[in-house]
C-alpha cells in the first residue's frame, strides 16, 4: 500500500489527523505527509480501525487542510537505520542530519519502540563507576547498567553536574569503550550549545552521538527523540560492546508533550492532567537501560528533569523515581550557600549501590562509612535547625558535635570544583576527617575492625 | 474454533468483530503473530480484547481466533524454582526461544513436559477417592513433596493407579463412577476463579519473618493479609524481599509486578545462593518468581497477580503454609485504569475504575487460613503481602485506602526514616497489626509468658518518645528532667539496638523470635536499672558511659548460637555496674 496517498483528511485536531478510507492501516505504522505547498511531515498511526486512522503529526500542523493535504502510509513502524558513524554526529529531534553531514545509511534498521529485555537475560548491574564526585562516589554510589537521573529545579545547575560526571566517569581498571549518547527533549539552544561546548573541550564529541530537539522544535517530536536516542545506545552496547551513558534532558518536556498528545485524544486524564498510562510509557524508556548477560556492552542512564516549584511529589519525578535505580536530588538551599554540586546527600539514593561497592571494588569500609555520615549527616541537620528555635547554646555537647559534623560535610565533602576529580581514595578519606570529630563509641555504624584500620590511615581522629 | 478479524486497534486494547459465542475472559489470538489475549467486553458480535503482548505493527483485518477457554494455567509439578512472566511463560525457556530481548506471540507450555518425575501412590486399585484426596506424592524439590489430588468435581472408585516416572502430561490413575475420569500429574485452573475451600479458619499463628520490628510489634497472622505503603526509596522492595527470603512460610510465591527489570534480575542472582535458614537447602527450591516488570505489556501485568495467586492456592490446597508478595499493587492497579480509559468506561476517584476497591478486596479475600476440600482433616494457610506505591507518599490516594480497608496489618513506611538511614523504616507509631493480640496465647507458649507485656512496655516508651521530643523541640535536651533522659535513652536503644535491622549484614538479617525475646528482655531490663539508678541520683549521662550499654548494641551483630551467652553476660555485667554506681553515689 506505499504507493497509495489519501487526500481524505476528515478533521484535524490539535497533533491529531483524521484520516478516512483507510482499510488497514498498522497501529503505529509511520507516515508521510505532503502539505498543500509541497513540504513534507512525518506522522505516526496512533489509533486505527477499518475505514479510519488517527495519526499523530510529528511537527506543526500549520497549513494543513481537508481536501489538499495527502498521507502516504509507509508500511512500516518507527525504525531507525543505525550504525558507528552515528558518533561525532549531531541529528535533530526525528534522527534527520542537523550538523550538514550526510544521513546514516545502513543495512541494520532496528524498531525504536524496542522489546523489553527478559528479566533472566539481565545481568545485575555491578561495576562501580567513578563519577569523581564524592557526592555520588560516597555516598549514592553508580554502577553500570544503572538508571539514575538528576531531580534537579529551575536554575539548578544541573547541566553542570551531568557534563562533569560525562567527563569524568570510568571504571577502576577497566579498558575504555566509551561513548555518548545525548537526547535533548525541549531545551534551550544556549543548554544544547552548553553541552556540546562539554563535548567538545573534554575531547568527548568524537564519541558522542546527539539527538536535539530544542525548545524551539515541534513538541510532538519530543515523544521520538529519547526513543532515538536510546535505540542508538542499545544498538552501540549489545552490537558494538560499547559502554554507553545515555544523558536525557530534560524529561520533564517529554511528559508535557505525553499530557499535550492524550489531551489531544480526549484520554480520561490521570493526576494533574497527565495521562495514566505515563508511569508504562515512561519505564518503556526508563527500563531500556541495564547489562545483558553474555554481551560486553552496558546502557547507564542519566535522565535530568526540572521538579516543577522544586515539588518531588509532582507526577513526573514521583513516577521517575518508582522506576529508576535511585534518584541525585538538587537542593536550592544548598546553591544558594554556594555548594557545587548542591546534592542533597539525604534525599538522594543509589539502590544498586551496594552490588557496586565494598571490598574488591571499591573499599572494604564505604558502606558502613557511608552510613555513619548518612546518620550523622541527619543528626546534625536535626541538630541545627534545632538551634535555630532554642539556640545554640541549649544543644547537648554531642549535638553540638553533630552539627559540626553537617556543616562539615557539606563544605567539605559535597562542596567540590567544577573541575576537582576525586578519586574514590581521597573521597573515603575525606569521609573519615569529618568524623574525627566523634568519638570511637559515636560510631555506632562502623565495625571496631575499621576504625581501628582506617581512621589512623587516614591520619584523623583519636 | 471461532474466527474473527480485527477492525480496530488502540495501544493494549483490540476490537475484533465477527467473533460467535464469544464468552467473557475467553482467551483470543491475534493477528499473524498470534498475540494472546482476553475478551473483556461482548457488544453483539464485537469483543473488545485487552492484549498481554505490545500491538505495535498489527492491522485492522488480521485475524483473530478465540480459543473458547478462559485464562488458565497448568498446575503441577516443576512450579518451584520457576519464573514465569506475568501469563505463566517461563522466562528461562522464552530467552532460549527469542533472545534476550522478549519476542511476541510465542506460546510456550509452564511446566516442563519432558521431565519424568517420580510418583508415588498413596492409595490403591479398588480405594474409593472424594474431591481433594491426595492419591500419590512427587518430590518436587528436596524441601517440598507435592500433592496428587482428585479434581474437586471428581468422585468414584479408582480403578488404575500407577507407581514409577511420569511426566506432567501423562496419566498416573483413573477414577470410574459412572464416567471415567483420568487424573494427571498436572491439572489445568481458570486464574480468575479462586479455588475453593471448606471452610476459612482464624488466623492466629504468627508469620515468623526474622524481622524484629515486624515479628515484635506489628506480626502477621499465617493467613492474614498485610499491606506495606511506602514512597519510593523507603524501603518496599528490601522488605518484601527480606520477607521472601526469611519467612518460615513452605512455599513462596513472589510477584513481581510492575517493577524494575534490574531488581528482578537481583532476585533472580541472590535467591538460588541464600539457605533457608531451618532445612539448609536453598531458598529457591520453596519459591516461585512471577515477573512482569513495567516494560512489558499492561494487560499481562494486570494478569499477574492472578497467575501468582492462583499458584498459592494450589499449594495451600496441599496443605502447605503459603506467603505471596506483591510487589507492587499500586502497578496493578494502573494497569486496572490504563485499560479502563481505553475501554472509555465513566471513571472513578483520580481515573481508577469505579470497580478498583471491589477488584482489591476480592484479591485479598482470596488469602486466609483454611480447611482445603478433603475427606481427611487437611489445613492450609495463604498469607498476602501487597507493597503499594502511593504517589508522593500520599496515603489518602485510592489505592492506599481500599488497600487499607481490607487488610488487617499495615506496615507504614516512611520517608524520613529512610532519609537518616534507619531501616526498615517501618514507622512504629504508625503501623498497627490486628492479629497481635489473638496470637497472645502463641506467644505465650511458644516464647515467653512476658512477651505480650514486653512487646506493650516497648511501644509505649517510644509513644512517650515522640512525645517528649516535642518538648526538646521547644525548650532544648538540657532543659528535660533526668528521668525523662532516661526513657529517652532506652528509646533510643530500642530504635537503634532493636528495630533498626541490616538487611545486609549476614548476621543481622534474620533474627529468631528467640533472640527478639532475649535483646529486647536485655533492653527493657537495662532501662528498668537506669530508672532506678536515677532515682538514687545517678545522672544519665554516667549510665550512657556503662560498659554494658555498649555489650548491648553488639547483641544484634551476634550469631545465634552465641547469644544466649552474651545476654547473660551482658545481664550480669548490667548487674554488676548498676551496684557499683549505686554504692558510689550514697557514698
Amino acid at each position: 500500500m506505499t504507493d497509495i496517498s489519501y487526500k481524505t483528511l476528515s478533521k484535524i485536531a490539535g497533533p491529531l489527523m483524521f484520516v478516512e478510507g483507510v482499510e488497514n492501516a498498522a497501529y503505529g505504522e509511520m507516515v508521510e505527509i505532503k502539505l498543500p505547498n509541497g513540504e513534507r511531515r512525518q506522522g505516526q498511526v496512533l489509533d486505527t480501525r477499518q475505514g479510519l486512522a488517527v495519526v499523530q503529526v510529528f511537527g506543526a500542523t500549520l497549513g494543513l487542510n481537508i481536501g489538499d493535504t495527502s498521507v502516504r502510509f509507509l508500511g512500516e513502524t518507527a525504525q531507525l537505520a543505525v550504525s558507528d558513524e552515528m558518533l561525532g554526529r549531531v541529528f535533530d529531534g526525528l534522527g534527520n542530519p542537523r550538523d550538514n553531514g550526510p544521513k546514516i545509511v545502513s543495512k541494520t534498521k532496528v524498531d525504536l519502540v524496542g522489546s523489553g529485555i527478559n528479566p533472566y537475560s539481565r545481568e545485575e548491574p555491578s561495576e562501580f563507576i567513578q563519577t569523581g564526585m564524592s557526592n555520588i562516589d560516597g555516598m549514592n554510589t553508580l554502577v553500570r547498567g544503572q538508571k539514575l537521573p538528576i531531580f534537579s529545579g529551575a536554575g539548578l545547575p544541573h547541566n553542570l553536574l551531568a557534563a562533569q560526571i560525562a567527563r569524568q566517569a570510568k571504571v577502576l581498571g577497566g579498558s575504555e569503550n566509551f561513548s555518548v549518547v545525548f537526547a535533548a527533549m525541549g531545551i534551550t539552544s544556549e543548554e544544547a550549545n552548553f553541552f556540546v561546548k562539554q563535548f567538545e573541550e573534554s575531547g568527548a564529541l568524537g564519541r558522542t552521538a546527539l539527538f536535539l530537539n530544542l525548545s524551539s522544535d515541534p513538541s510532538m517530536e519530543r515523544l521520538l527523540t529519547p526513543r532515538l536516542a536510546l535505540t542508538t545506545a542499545e544498538y552501540l552496547a549489545y552490537e558494538r560492546d560499547m559502554h554507553v551513558l545515555v544523558i536525557m534532558t530534560d524529561m520533564t518536556n517529554y511528559c508535557e508533550a505525553l499530557r499535550e498528545i492524550s489531551a489531544a485524544r480526549e484520554e480520561v486524564p490521570g493526576r494533574r492532567g497527565y495521562p495514566g498510562y505515563m508511569y508504562t510509557d515512561l519505564s518503556s524508556l526508563y527500563e531500556r537501560a541495564g547489562k545483558i548477560k553474555g554481551r560486553n556492552g552496558s546502557v547507564t542512564q542519566i535522565p535530568i528533569l526540572t521538579m516543577p516549584a522544586d515539588d518531588i511529589t509532582h507526577p513526573i519525578p514521583d513516577l521517575t523515581g518508582y522506576i529508576t535505580e535511585g534518584q541525585i536530588v538538587m537542593s536550592r538551599d544548598l546553591h544558594r550557600a554556594d555548594i557545587h554540586p548542591p546534592v542533597d546527600v539525604l534525599t538522594s539514593l543509589s539502590r544498586l549501590m551496594n552490588q557496586g561497592i565494598g571490598k574488591g571494588s571499591t573499599r572494604e569500609d564505604h558502606r558502613s562509612l557511608a552510613d555513619q555520615l548518612y546518620s550523622s549527616y541527619a543528626q546534625g541537620k536535626d541538630a541545627r535547625s534545632l538551634a535555630a528555635i532554642v539556640g545554640e547554646e541549649a544543644l547537648s555537647d554531642l549535638d553540638r558535635k553533630f552539627m559540626k559534623v553537617a556543616n562539615d560535610f557539606e563544605r567539605k565533602f559535597v562542596n567540590q570544583g567544577m573541575d576537582e576529580n576525586r578519586s574514590i581514595e581521597q573521597t573515603l578519606n575525606i569521609g573519615w576527617e569529618l568524623l574525627s570529630e566523634l568519638s570511637d563509641s559515636e560510631l555506632n555504624r562502623i565495625k571496631p575492625e575499621f576504625i581501628e584500620k582506617y581512621r589512623k590511615k587516614s591520619g584523623a581522629g583519636a | 474454533m471461532a474466527e474473527g478479524i480485527i477492525s480496530r486497534i488502540s495501544g493494549p486494547v483490540v476490537i475484533a468483530s465477527g467473533l460467535e459465542g464469544a464468552q467473557m475472559f475467553d482467551v483470543v489470538r491475534i493477528g499473524d503473530m498470534g498475540l494472546v489475549g482476553e475478551i473483556i467486553r461482548i457488544e453483539g458480535s464485537k469483543a473488545t480484547v485487552q492484549v498481554y503482548e505490545d500491538t505495535t505493527g498489527l492491522r485492522p483485518g488480521e485475524k483473530v481466533i478465540n480459543t473458547k477457554r478462559p485464562l488458565s494455567m497448568q498446575l503441577g509439578p516443576g512450579l518451584l524454582k520457576s519464573i514465569y512472566d506475568g501469563i505463566q511463560r517461563p522466562l528461562d525457556v522464552l530467552r532460549e526461544q527469542s533472545g534476550d530481548f522478549i519476542s511476541r506471540g510465542k506460546v510456550i507450555p509452564a511446566l516442563d513436559q519432558t521431565i519424568k518425575w517420580d510418583f508415588v501412590p498413596l492409595k490403591k486399585k479398588g480405594d474409593h477417592v472424594s474431591p481433594g484426596e491426595i492419591i500419590g506424592e512427587v518430590q518436587e524439590t528436596p524441601l517440598i513433596m507435592h500433592k496428587i489430588m482428585v479434581p474437586y468435581n471428581v468422585k468414584g472408585t479408582l480403578t488404575d493407579i500407577s507407581e514409577g516416572k511420569f511426566t506432567v502430561n501423562e496419566i498416573v490413575a483413573t477414577v470410574q463412577n459412572g464416567t471415567k475420569t483420568d487424573i494427571g500429574l498436572s491439572s489445568w485452573w481458570t486464574v480468575r476463579t479462586p479455588r475453593p475451600v471448606l471452610r476459612k479458619l482464624p488466623p492466629e499463628e504468627p508469620l515468623l519473618t526474622g524481622q524484629r520490628v515486624l515479628d515484635t510489634f506489628f506480626p502477621v497472622a499465617k493467613g492474614g493479609t498485610a499491606a506495606i505503603p511506602g514512597p519510593f526509596g523507603s524501603g518496599k522492595t528490601v522488605t518484601q524481599q527480606q520477607l521472601a527470603k526469611w519467612a518460615d512460610s513452605n512455599v513462596i510465591v513472589y510477584v513481581g509486578c510492575g517493577e524494575r527489570g534490574n531488581e528482578m534480575t537481583e532476585v533472580l542472582t541472590t535467591f538460588p545462593k541464600l539457605e533457608d535458614p531451618k532445612s539448609k537447602r536453598p531458598l529457591m527450591e520453596r519459591t516461585i518468581l512471577v515477573a512482569n516488570t513495567s516494560n512489558m505489556p499492561v494487560a499481562a501485568r494486570e494478569a499477574s497477580i492472578y497467575t501468582g495467586i492462583t499458584m498459592g492456592e494450589y499449594y495451600r490446597d496441599m496443605g502447605y503454609g503459603v506467603a505471596l508478595m506483591a510487589d507492587s499493587t499500586s502497578r496493578w492497579a494502573e494497569a486496572l485504569r490504563e485499560i479502563s480509559g481505553r475501554l472509555e468506561e465513566m471513571p472513578g476517584e483520580e481515573g481508577y475504575p469505579a470497580y478498583l476497591g471491589r477488584r482489591l478486596a476480592e484479591f485479598y479475600e482470596r488469602g486466609g487460613k483454611a480447611v482445603v476440600i478433603s475427606p481427611e482433616e487437611r489445613v492450609g494457610s495463604l498469607t498476602l503481602v501487597g507493597a503499594v506505591s502511593p504517589p508522593g507518599g500520599d496515603f489518602s490516594e485510592p489505592v492506599s485506602q481500599n488497600t487499607l480497608r481490607v487488610t488487617r496489618v499495615f506496615w507504614a513506611l516512611d520517608a524520613s526514616l529512610a532519609s537518616r538511614r534507619h531501616f526498615p523504616s517501618i514507622n512504629w507509631l504508625t503501623s498497627y497489626s490486628l492479629y497481635a493480640d489473638g496470637m497472645g496465647d502463641w506467644y505465650k507458649n511458644n516464647v515467653s509468658a512476658t512477651w505480650i507485656a514486653s512487646r506493650k512496655e516497648a511501644l509505649e516508651i517510644l509513644q512517650k518518645e515522640s512525645e517528649l521530643q516535642e518538648i526538646v523541640q521547644l525548650v532544648g535536651y538540657d532543659a528535660l528532667p533526668e528521668p525523662e533522659k532516661g526513657v529517652l535513652d532506652t528509646a533510643r536503644s530500642i530504635r537503634e539496638d532493636y528495630l533498626q535491622q541490616s538487611a545486609y549484614d549476614d548476621v543481622d538479617t534474620y533474627t529468631s523470635i528467640r533472640k527478639q525475646f532475649l535483646m529486647l528482655s536485655t533492653i527493657l531490663e537495662f532501662g528498668k536499672m537506669e530508672a532506678d539508678a536515677i532515682k538514687k541520683g545517678i545522672t544519665s549521662v554516667k549510665v550512657g558511659q556503662l560498659e554494658s550499654r555498649k555489650m548491648i548494641s553488639k547483641i544484634k551483630w551476634t550469631k545465634e548460637d552465641q547469644v544466649e551467652q552474651l545476654v547473660k553476660d551482658t545481664k550480669s555485667k548490667m548487674q554488676q555496674e548498676f551496684t557499683t554506681l549505686a554504692t558510689e553515689a550514697s557514698r
